[in-house]
């Protein structure tokens, strides 16, 4: 098992160094550069290259490139150009933000998601499954977008219960010594910044949980379907097992291996996800900060947060890869 | 070994259905108790009339003047800081700040300013000549990347150059010293005569910061690293930005909130409310529904499509900002025959510019015939116009032996989004209908906005095109100046008259010559048709209906001392 996790963390170098280099060049073949989106109509060009010259974007792409490596191998990602701060505070600032709201989302998915799937298996073409398969239907398709605007039409202007924007409301005072609100709220006890931060959570999180619900929803269903046909089950049944000790110790723990796969391929899918919720609910993450960085073609925060970004999707991938050797004994690492 | 796992299977699964019964319960809870909590809120923040929250749509940069040209950040410092002068509430006259009164020497090189006296800074330290001329000196001793147009855009516009010039900063500088002559008289030395830079010293850029706060929090201060350039190492722009302003520092959690609290030693009329808080809100829909919500009482730019709605909610009010822009049609003279004024006035009447504003502006746009918006001094009282008339086009261009149908390359961008120019194809698709009905045969060239297109146009690539500009202050100067004052690849033209006239009004010292002197540089323009202006727009703000005394400006220099909240 060493053996597998370590030559993969070795192979996570290869793909960062190809990743790095389509990164640094997709947003160089973008329209317009640092220089145009911050002057707009109105810079001249010497100003324009004045700017390039700044950031050594007026030199070769291959000399910029090899300069940015150096940097990054120094543990630093250069400075935003839109903020003038270095790219590495930032992005520690926003990440607890980001992975808060994952969490958030896949607790939602995951607690609402697999009994969804096991009742609607258990009730397999009756109402309760049709009900499922419909909602998991909506999950997939319904663009979370626009998800997020129904929900806070509904629940925040409509009926007035739970904000729209941001991770706590502004009256509120909180100290930050993990940068994760809840954890903060409870760690300084501050009760009235829990519930306030815990409300900011729900709507991100069922519109960012979506999708993985209904993926979950599904997967599980099938699953238990696949395994509650199997011998030994019926065997058990045989035997007098009680149904409730059939369901949980036959079924579903057999059920569980294709489940957990897909938790784990969804929580590195919600990274992307996150993009779009954040920046419908003004969530100060990486996503809403990726978006702004596109918008005024900041280079550094866009080479260092995709890259971020992807390291932490290449870890989830392997922590799951590991999980289910440890879930299912019988995978065997070659 | 094999129990092992049992145990642990079977201990996940428990987890999992625990967690799932606890988070079913929590979402219940979550729903039911949540309603009062919003509802206090609210009420709290009302009731007390006491904190206002803004939607920008980003953070701002850094909190300090001489180092941004971002909107969001400069809507943040004008709260805390003044200037010398500042602009006519909701227009673009010059009236007094931080100077009472001022008088330029005759040959327009020296400006005397008297100061208000007993004004502090929320530091405590006193506001006097001193500080004045600290600012200035510092702006024009910048060095290294602060000479950059990405730090010091507006110095280098209104001023130019710098004490020491950096390779590749502008050479010379409009400045030239500063002179305190005694505690609350200021002399300012300029190199040239110019008249612009008086209204350009309203700009929030030039706004004067506390002496004590700019060392002590080393606002110029950073290390310059060969890879990744200057890294500010001060706190002043991000924690100390120190002023004079009605509205003081309180703090700034990025992408989270500005805090700002009300300065009670100000010397003019005090903020009515106690607390203004920024909030970033890149998303315009999240805007919209979290002032719907009640989080936020008001936002800028809102979008056409949303103003309707806004409109038909009795708790909301849209508020309009006067026209600060143009957009036009440019025509290129380099080549024959656009270098006949007939076919240019043709050109400008087989523009169907009625029926574009009204179809693609949704309500905001007004024709424009001149390339100032109408609320800024010089605007002349009477131009010639051309109306929309493709019998009139025709008999133009066959004035001027133009073979019919005349064919024509008309430019226009993609992938942009301008406030004079929500949608460019579509402008583009409409003129090209009315100008094809009059005597013309159309050839679309499309390319993306920046660089491609502003280069195709500014390299003079295009015979006709869509352009247009926003104004970065309150002067004529930085219109029609802008566009005519030298000869330039994409009007393609030299007119001795209009240059001289131009030059003339940018240097006049006398506010009534000027404005007399730019009357008539826009009589010369509409006459010589250099372009065709079609639109001016005015950009809607939203707010919660019980907001009050929110005064709008063409130039956003928008005052929240003056809103209330009594009516919440």
């Amino acid at each position: 098992m060493l053996r597998f996790v370590v030559r993969r963390l070795l192979l996570l170098v290869p793909i960062l160094i190809g990743l790095s280099i389509l990164v640094f060049l997709w947003i160089r073949i973008l329209p317009g550069g640092p220089a145009q989106a911050l002057l707009g109509e109105r810079g001249t060009d010497e100003q324009a290259a004045q700017i390039e010259r700044q950031y050594g974007l007026d030199e070769p792409i291959h000399v910029q490139y090899w300069k940015y490596v150096q940097t990054v191998a120094n543990g630093d990602f250069g400075d935003s150009i839109a903020t003038r701060r270095p790219v590495v505070e930032e992005l520690k600032q926003r990440f607890p933000a980001t992975i808060e709201l994952a969490l958030a989302a896949m607790f939602f998915s995951i607690v609402l998601g697999i009994p969804l799937g096991f009742i609607a298996a258990k009730r397999y073409g009756g109402a309760v499954d049709h009900a499922s398969l419909l909602i998991s239907l909506i999950g997939i398709s319904v663009p979370i977008f626009f998800l997020a605007i129904i929900l806070k039409y509904v629940f925040a202007v409509k009926l007035g219960w739970l904000p729209t924007v941001g991770r706590l409301s502004v009256l509120i005072d909180l100290e930050h010594p993990t940068g994760f609100y809840v954890l903060d709220a409870i760690l300084t006890g501050n009760l009235e910044a829990l519930w306030d931060a815990l409300k900011h959570l729900v709507l991100p999180a069922v519109a960012l949980g979506s999708i993985p619900l209904a993926v979950i929803a599904r997967i599980t269903r099938a699953a238990v379907l696949d395994v509650q046909n199997e011998d030994y089950v019926r065997t058990a049944r045989a035997k007098g097992v009680s149904p409730g000790r059939v369901d949980t110790r036959h079924v579903l723990r057999n059920a569980l291996l294709p489940i957990a796969t897909i938790i784990g391929l969804q929580t590195g899918l919600l990274l992307s996800g996150a993009v779009l919720t954040e920046t419908v609910f003004a969530w100060p993450g990486i996503g809403t900060w990726l978006v702004g960085a596109i918008r005024v073609r900041d280079f550094p925060v866009l080479q260092g947060g995709i890259l971020f970004v992807s390291v932490v999707f290449v870890l989830v991938n392997l922590f799951v890869d590991v999980m289910y050797a440890v879930i299912n004994p019988r995978i065997r690492f070659s | 070994m094999r129990t092992k796992w049992h145990w642990l299977l079977l201990m996940l699964v428990a987890g999992v259905l625990a967690l799932a019964a606890a988070g079913c319960g929590g979402d219940d809870d979550d729903e039911g108790t949540g309603a009062g909590t919003t509802a206090e809120e609210s009420d709290g923040g009302e009731a007390t009339g006491g904190t206002l929250v803004f939607a920008s749509s980003a953070d701002p940069v850094v909190l300090d003047g001489a180092l941004v040209s971002d909107g969001e950040s400069l809507r943040a410092i004008d709260q805390m800081f003044e200037g010398l002068v500042t602009l006519s509430g909701g227009g673009t006259d010059i009236e007094p700040a931080l100077a009472e009164s001022w008088e330029a020497s005759d040959d327009g090189l020296a400006w005397t300013f008297q100061l208000r006296e007993g004004v502090t800074f929320h530091d405590g330290e006193p506001f006097n000549a001193e500080a004045v001329c600290f600012n200035f000196d510092r702006w024009y001793n910048f060095k290294g990347p602060l000479q950059s147009a990405s730090a010091s855009y507006y110095w280098q516009t209104v001023f130019g150059g710098f004490a020491e010039p950096e390779e590749g900063s502008p050479e010379g500088s409009l400045y030239e010293s500063c002179e305190a002559t005694d505690e609350s008289t200021v002399v300012l030395n300029l190199t040239k005569a110019s008249s612009s830079f008086l209204g350009a010293l309203a700009l929030t850029n030039f706004t004067i910061a506390s002496p004590k706060a700019l060392e002590e929090f080393g606002a110029d201060e950073g290390s310059v690293d060969e890879e990744t350039g200057f890294r500010p190492t001060g706190t002043y722009g991000t924690e100390h930005p120190v002023g004079t302003g009605p509205f003081q520092f309180e703090s700034w959690v990025r992408g989270d909130r500005l805090t700002m609290t009300r300065y009670d030693d100000y010397w003019g009329d005090k903020a009515k409310i106690d607390t203004l808080i920024f909030r970033p809100i890149s998303d315009n829909a999240a805007r919209l529904q979290a002032l719907q919500a009640g989080e936020i009482q008001g936002y800028d730019l809102v979008e056409p499509q949303d103003i309707e709605t806004i409109e038909g909610d009795e708790n909301l009010q849209i508020l309009d900002r006067p026209a600060f822009n143009v957009g036009y049609v440019g025509i290129n003279q380099a080549t024959a025959p656009f270098d006949d004024v007939k076919v240019r006035q043709a050109i400008a009447h087989a523009l169907n510019r009625e029926e574009v504003v009204t179809n693609f502006y949704a309500g905001r746009g007004e024709v424009a015939h001149q390339f100032l918006p109408p609320d800024l001094f010089g605007y002349a009282d009477e131009v010639t116009e051309y109306e929309y008339d493709p019998a009139r086009a025709k008999e133009l261009l066959t004035e001027a032996g133009v073979e019919m149908p005349f064919n024509v390359t008309f430019c226009y961008p993609t992938d942009v989004s301008r406030p004079y120019m929500p949608d460019p194809a579509r402008n583009f698709e409409a003129f090209a209908a009315s100008m094809n009905e009059s005597g013309f045969k159309v050839t679309p060239k499309a390319a993306p906005w920046s660089p491609d297109y502003l280069g195709m146009v500014d390299e003079g690539n295009c015979p006709i095109y869509l352009l247009g500009w926003t104004g970065d202050y309150a002067d004529p100067d930085n219109f029609v100046g802008t566009f005519f004052q030298i000869p330039q690849k994409a009007w393609g033209f030299e007119n001795q008259e209009l240059f001289d006239k131009l030059d003339e009004a940018e240097v006049e010292t006398d506010q009534d010559a000027r404005i007399a002197l730019y009357q008539e540089a826009n009589q010369l323009i509409a006459d010589f048709v250099p372009g065709v202006p079609y639109v001016h727009t005015e950009p809607a703000l939203a707010f919660a209906a019980c907001v009050e005394g929110y005064e709008p400006s063409p130039v956003s220099l928008e005052p929240f001392a003056l809103v209330s909240l009594e009516g919440c």
